[in-house]
């Protein structure tokens, strides 16, 4: 193989801990009530144009767009709407929500359920476009930026590599890697449409080295296309991130403040490749995903194909329940996802994964004075200094912050995994790129 | 059921800790603690147990009476200061001197200016230098290295190599004349000479470098430009006129200089933050060490070099920031 | 010897001269005419240097004023809440105007969601700023309108003004308070408001912000306002208006005739420095003979006796007072009972 390709600066080591690697995707049944929330993309909350009492089948449009960044939601289930009111998200803040109380499961008669994969791509560029904007798909690594979005260049910047980030670098989390093993035709041939969608010749997908399988089987599945590639990249935290897959990748540096677009890239998760391809083959919008549930305690660490709007009770349940000693629930993987306040949310289209940490695990250590030891700065990827932004943070100098690139920082959370001190350095940068982020909005 | 956790991400630790620093710097150092009981005997150890006992009795009186604030006590630091301290003194300074000496280190190179992590000048070496210029007389009658197998003889005190050697260029011999009366290499890295109990024994020294670069608290940055420089420079001028200048290996193998580069100039507070800044700053050192064993009135240079190179850390700090992600050039 | 001693003091004492005669002149050069006005108002101010007033330091706020009084003739929008009135009318000496007495207003934390009101369901872990907390969760206690008991505020006050009280997990301002606004800035959910102190330093409000409906408000707080609208009812001087399920008392129309404090069915409402009510005594009432019903009815006594009770719960943050620990009664109003006693 070679020397492996990774990112230059910075990086951790992590337990991988992938619990679930072996375990096969798992339907779960659908939910007895769906609360599906407004607000699950990066960008405007979309609009409701269901009321009380509609009947509503799968598939079927529940809300549109709210803006331009933001995407039309459609019914993981059949039932009738129930009431249009604020449902509680995981940070414990109500927002506004369709509930849905489920009757059967009947799909819309425009969806092509049947599993027959098809590898002819029949739509244009710009209907495909048009395709992935109408089925609400979204960047399903988490971020959940509408995909369709970053299919339009704008004006004056091409691209001319597609990189598809299958590197899943978070610790825990199976859900890219299980999908690549038993859905890999399908997520090839979303590439190929996503390649033919942005006008670009070459695609690169990038994949860490602990999932020698799915990098052996892709790269079988890649032959029968030009331009795909497989790259193996170097087992470290945070590969997944866009800006080190690039620099990984293609050894090209986004500039900061810039997009990846700047360099001539764009970079999609496969989950998002798979969506697509349901989209654009069998007109079926984005109302499922795979979660991961795992967790050192779970009795059956699973990766399950959930409707959206399930609750995460349901899911821990089908995991062999909530296990005794659970001191926090993680939506996400456990460096950059959020801790969850209670059990009764839904899956939402970002939902990568629920993580059950035991209770010796869930607390922090105590925090103690800093000792310069400058580890925060050799592991951040982003080359910036973590003591000196979160300090400033704290102390309000945000003209300080802002001058350091602060906003540069992709809270990846390396700083305050290393920190011997255990200083909450993630918190304060937080808080610092949030005030500097309204300083420089109002500034405008 | 249990209460949720809630909190920001991210929710696992690396395995690293301050107090697993500390303890490694501390167990760096016992080659070096042992070679010193081997050479300076039972003073040794009463060294060493007045330095600690001290060092950690001032820090939790003043943490606990004066500061009112948490106690840190087990963290590891003060034993780090306080053996540092140690190391720095001759193993025949009086009692009451080396409680002084702790006293300066905690009380007033470290608590003063906020305690862990807050101060600007290495600790051991401030109080180093200010015994050196209290006590001038007992700070400089070293005792001559007797192995404790050769029976508690009596402590016979002599000047170290260097001051030997600067006492006597000055006076006009040439190096070659001295060289019989001068440590051989294999002395110098054994420590049979004289000076503090720290200095003698190169070996240990290295040891202990070696096991903090393998347990990553220290990096090679500093003490590799600290030593190169001093080697450079020392090369030249003894290149020049090799008899009134020593040679680079001589100059490394004595004094405090292998102590320095290792335990004192790495010291994670007080040094700078990035891997060009640390380059710089053992740049930095080195040259002045040599400068002021050359031409200054001290014999050694070390302690005060490093003092005058902690001041200038935070504009090192300033001048010379990490590589940054996407910057356009 | 001396010839030495005798050069050194003329040379140096020539330098200073001279250079004392340099800096003179280039004083008088480079003078930059200041109106004296501005100094005497500076002294006159308590130069906290706070930025209550809007302007970076005491002296910028001299220089405003004295550019006030020259060009408008008056010192409009240019008020000093940490001097309050005694300030206000020196600064007006000074500048030959009439300053109008303004009310004296203090900072009011409008939340009573303490530990016992509002038990916490999650524990909270990180760094300690309310800013960070209030992006990164609800609340401990469920409510995400609630007070996070981080202490931002606490870290804002430069009068030593306001405390957090460790037991409630609420922040307590005390009689230092000068409204100089730096806590309403600093809070992230905007709990703070600065109100009248009111007369005697009584004063009444909401101690609530939830716009939630009356269930899921009361599902998390047992004290907070559910937006019944029994106050609005109550108030003969519209004082009240309820938006989004939410009252809110207008300080400007209020009387302090405490009538929406005995009708708030959740003690939401709060009265601060009020002498407390005298328990109604029970009149001798002509007993009827009882009807059947009257057997299910608890006696009067016992609601009596709650009633007086449930006033001495209110407002873990009264004033300089120990702080009581409220109890989760939702005290039976007996009003409905008045009529149709035996």
């Amino acid at each position: 193989m070679g020397i492996l390709r990774t990112f230059a600066l910075g990086g951790i080591h992590p337990a991988e801990d992938k619990l679930s690697s072996n375990a096969p995707i798992e339907t779960i049944p659908v939910p007895k009530q769906a609360i599906v929330p407004l607000g699950q993309n990066l960008g405007a909350p979309s609009k409701s144009i269901v009321k009380k009492g509609d009947m509503v089948k799968v598939g079927q449009l529940l809300a549109e767009a709210g803006g331009f960044i933001s995407t039309p939601i459609h019914s993981p289930v059949s039932g009738k709407v129930f009431k249009i009111d604020n449902a509680i998200d995981g940070s414990g803040y109500k927002r506004p929500a369709i509930i849905i109380n489920v009757e059967g499961d009947e799909w819309d008669e425009s969806i092509d359920t049947s599993t027959k994969i098809e590898s002819e791509i029949k739509l244009s560029p710009k209907e495909i476009i048009d395709r992935i904007k109408n089925c609400g798909v979204v960047g399903m690594g988490g971020a959940t930026f509408p995909t369709y979005v970053k299919l339009m260049p704008p004006p004056g910047k091409t691209a001319e590599y597609l990189l598809i980030n299958g590197v899943e670098c978070e610790p825990y989390l199976t859900a890219d890697h299980r999908l690549m093993l038993e859905k890999g035709q399908e997520i090839v041939i979303g590439i190929r449409i996503l390649m033919n969608a942005l006008n670009v010749e070459k695609a690169f997908i990038g994949i860490e080295n602990n999932k020698p399988d799915a990098i052996n089987h892709i790269t079988e599945l890649v032959k029968a296309y030009d331009g795909i590639e497989v790259q193996s990249l170097k087992v470290q935290y945070p590969q997944g991130g866009e800006k080190q897959l690039i620099k990984a990748s293609l050894n090209r540096e986004v500039p900061s403040g810039k997009l990846p677009i700047e360099v001539g890239c764009v970079v999609q998760n496969v989950g998002t490749a798979f969506a697509v391809y349901e989209a654009v083959q069998k007109n079926k919008p984005l109302f499922e995903r795979v979660v991961t549930v795992t967790g050192k305690a779970v009795k059956k660490p699973s990766n399950f194909l959930a409707r959206i709007g399930t609750p995460i009770s349901q899911l821990i349940e089908a995991a062999e329940g909530l296990p005794e000693d659970t001191g926090k629930i993680i939506g996400g993987g456990p460096m950059m996802g959020k801790s969850v306040t209670s059990l009764d949310i839904p899956i939402v289209k970002g939902s990568s994964g629920l993580l059950l940490m035991k209770k010796e695990e869930s607390s922090r250590p105590v925090a103690s004075s800093c000792i310069r030891c400058s580890k925060c700065t050799n592991v951040c990827p982003m080359g910036l200094e973590p003591f000196l932004l979160s300090r400033a943070a704290k102390l309000g100098n945000f003209e300080m912050a802002e001058n350091e690139s602060i906003m540069d920082c992709i809270e990846c959370g390396s700083c305050q995994y290393t920190c011997p001190a255990a200083i909450p350095l993630l918190d304060y940068l937080r808080l610092g790129k949030m005030k500097v982020g309204n300083i420089m909005r109002n500034r405008k | 059921m249990n209460k949720f956790t809630v909190s920001g991400s991210p929710h696992i630790y690396g395995d690293d800790s301050t107090k697993k620093i500390m303890y490694g710097v501390v167990i760096a150092m016992i080659p070096t603690i042992l070679f010193s009981i081997y050479f300076f005997g039972v003073d040794a150890i009463r060294v060493f147990v007045i330095a600690i006992a001290a060092s950690i009795f001032f820090e939790w009186v003043i943490q606990k009476y004066l500061i009112k604030g948490p106690l840190t006590i087990n963290d590891g630091s003060a034993l780090v200061t306080a053996i540092l301290l140690a190391l720095n003194l001759p193993s025949n300074l009086p009692s009451w001197i080396i409680i002084i000496g702790a006293l300066v280190a905690i009380g007033m190179a470290k608590m003063s200016f906020g305690g862990l992590g807050k101060n600007v000048f290495n600790p051991a070496l401030v109080a180093r230098v200010f015994l050196l210029v209290s006590f001038p007389v007992q700070m400089t009658s070293w005792p001559k290295p007797s192995p404790i197998t050769d029976g508690l003889a009596d402590v016979i005190t002599g000047p170290t190599p260097l001051g030997f050697l600067k006492e006597n260029l000055d006076a006009g011999k040439s190096i070659s004349e001295l060289k019989s009366q001068l440590p051989t290499y294999t002395q110098g890295l054994m420590g049979d000479m004289g000076g503090s109990m720290g200095e003698v024994s190169a070996l240990a020294l290295i040891l202990g470098g070696v096991y903090m670069l393998w347990k990553k608290i220290i990096t090679w940055h500093i003490p590799v430009s600290m030593l190169l420089t001093v080697a450079i420079f020392s090369g030249i001028f003894w290149g020049i006129d090799p008899e009134h200048y020593a040679d680079p290996v001589f100059h490394m193998l004595t004094g405090g200089m292998l102590l320095g580069a290792i335990f004192m100039a790495t010291d994670m507070v007080t040094s700078p933050m990035t891997k060009s800044g640390q380059l710089v700053f053992g740049f930095g050192v080195g040259l002045l060490t040599i400068l002021i064993r050359m031409w200054g009135a001290y014999p050694e240079g070390v302690s005060f070099a490093i003092l005058l190179m902690n001041a200038t850390v935070p504009l090192i700090n300033k001048g010379f920031k990490p590589k940054r992600f996407g910057i356009v050039k | 010897m001396d010839n030495i001693i005798v050069i050194a003091i003329i040379a140096l004492g020539g330098l200073g001269i001279i250079a004392a005669i340099i800096l003179y002149f280039i004083a008088n050069k480079f003078k930059v005419f200041e109106d004296p006005k501005i100094d005497e108002v500076e002294d006159a101010l308590p130069s906290a240097n706070c930025g209550g007033c809007g302007f970076p330091g005491c002296r910028a706020y001299a220089e405003a004023t004295v550019k006030s009084a020259k060009e408008n003739g008056h010192l409009e929008g240019l008020n000093c809440p940490v001097g309050g009135n005694e300030v206000g009318q020196l600064v007006g000496k000074i500048l030959g105007l009439e300053i109008e007495a303004s009310e004296p207003l203090i900072a009011v934390i409008r939340c009573n969601g303490s530990h016992t009101n509002s038990p916490s369901k999650v524990k909270f872990e990180g760094a300690t700023s309310c800013s960070f907390a209030h992006a990164l969760y609800g609340g401990e206690g469920g409510c995400q309108y609630s007070c996070l008991g981080l202490g931002d505020c606490v870290d804002s006050c430069d009068f030593d003004a306001i405390h957090m009280n460790p037991e409630t997990g609420l922040p307590v301002v005390n009689d230092k308070c000068t409204a100089c606004g730096a806590c309403v800035v600093a809070c992230p959910r905007d709990i703070i408001e600065l109100r009248k102190r009111g007369p005697k330093e009584k004063r009444i409000f909401v101690s609530c912000i939830n716009s939630e409906k009356g269930a899921p408000a009361k599902k998390n707080c047992a004290v907070a306002c559910i937006g019944c609208g029994k106050c609005e009812k109550v108030c003969k001087f519209d004082a009240i208006t309820i938006t989004s399920f939410l009252a809110y008392i207008n300080f400007d129309n209020c009387t302090l005739c405490r009538k929406c404090v005995e009708v708030c069915p959740t003690n939401a409402i709060h009265e601060i420095n009020f002498r407390p009510r005298k328990p109604k005594v029970e009149k001798p009432k002509i007993v009827a003979p009882a009807a059947d019903n009257s057997i299910t009815r608890k006696p009067v006594v016992d609601k009596i006796a709650v009633k007086t009770d449930s006033k001495k719960t209110i407002a873990d943050n009264k004033i300089g007072k120990e702080p009581v620990v409220t109890k989760d009664v939702i005290a039976k109003k007996p009003t409905d009972n008045k009529d149709n006693k035996e």
